[in-house]
């Protein structure tokens, strides 16, 4: 591909993500909230997106095959278990990751 | 109480670290891709300034080296990013007052959103006299935009072993997920979003089950609105 039509390519990409961040700024204008409904989104929708986000992050985890998600599943407990216990999120998240990254580098 | 300006950043600085953590490792991964498909610096950072979203940025990489057309990068673009609709509908509320507006929803990742989303962060927001939502999305997007260069310029050449490292991104939304279950008494939003998620990942597979996910999410959260309604006028 030319060196243009790359460019062209992240103007569409660029221009593309920026509508879909703006378009509710700009459908529901003037500080108001708009239809009850849209409200109760904004109330309800930061719950819901968070368990979507988990999920979309470990989408690609195999439970057929070895190691059956087995990794996923000791560090995501690992991040509740912590973050239940001492409700620290930086204590949860690097403690956590540091698991996922022993078990994926010297476990399995 | 307004926090004085050094303790607003330390405290944005510190919730942003686990991003920190996650977006230099991915920047650099999407650096380090790019540059080894022939594309170098001033492309990685074009891209991490202008585009600003990780999973299209590695998807983009696809559409390029495979010769896509503009209205297939555009769909693509639909697809991958539709979700952050979400984003800007649930912080209509938080972002109506806010300095610098435009930067904010410009910067409005899934990271920066998980940050900003919460009513602590809100309370943040004002103790800081307004400027902690604009201090966690700057840093965020500075982290995105450096790991990415620094990933550029050290091609394949990274000195140690990150694998796995990665799974900060997903440890940072469980974490965010444990704490508002923590936080509240009302766990139908987050059983339906977990639940409806898994759902439609194993009807639609792992490539498209984002928007029927949304579809649904939003469906279910409209009937819990009609029903909470109708209970509040009997």
């Amino acid at each position: 591909m030319s060196d243009i039509n790359v460019i062209l390519m992240i103007a569409v990409i660029a221009a593309v993500t920026a509508l879909l961040r703006f378009l509710p700024f700009l459908i529901f204008k003037n500080g108001r909230t708009g239809p009850l409904f849209i409200e109760y989104l904004g109330k309800t929708l930061p719950y819901a997106i968070m368990g979507m986000l988990v999920v979309f992050c470990l989408k690609n985890v195999t439970l057929i095959s070895a190691p059956h998600g087995l990794p996923e599943l000791i560090a995501s407990a690992v991040v509740i278990g912590l973050h239940v216990w001492r409700r620290n999120t930086l204590l949860s998240i690097l403690g956590g990751t540091a698991t996922y990254m022993l078990l994926v580098q010297l476990v399995f | 109480m307004r926090l004085p300006n050094k303790a607003t950043l330390k405290t944005a600085f510190l919730d942003t670290v686990p991003v920190m953590t996650g977006y230099l490792v991915l920047g650099m991964g999407f650096g380090v891709i790019l540059q080894t498909r022939g594309y170098g610096i001033m492309f990685a950072a074009a891209m991490s300034i202008l585009i600003y979203a990780g999973s299209m940025q590695y998807v983009a990489i696809d559409l390029i080296t495979g010769g896509a057309g503009l209205l297939t990068a555009a769909l693509t673009t639909l697809t991958v990013n539709a979700r952050h609709l979400f984003y800007g509908i649930s912080m209509i509320g938080k972002y109506r007052h806010v300095d610098k507006k435009g930067f904010l929803i410009f910067t409005l990742t899934d990271e920066t959103y998980s940050l900003v989303c919460s009513d602590a962060a809100a309370e943040k927001q004002e103790e800081s006299g307004g400027r902690y939502y604009f201090l966690v999305s700057l840093f965020d997007y500075a982290y995105w935009v450096t790991g990415s260069v620094i990933g550029s310029l050290l091609g394949a050449h990274l000195p140690f072993s990150t694998e796995g490292i990665d799974f900060a991104l997903t440890a940072l939304f469980l974490t965010v997920f444990t704490e508002q279950w923590l936080s509240t008494k009302r766990h139908a939003p987050a059983l339906i979003g977990l639940a409806l998620s898994v759902i439609s990942l194993v009807i639609f597979g792992a490539d498209s089950f984002l928007l029927f996910a949304m579809l649904f999410i939003t469906a279910a959260l409209a009937l819990m609105h009609v029903r909470e309604r109708r209970a509040s006028h009997e």
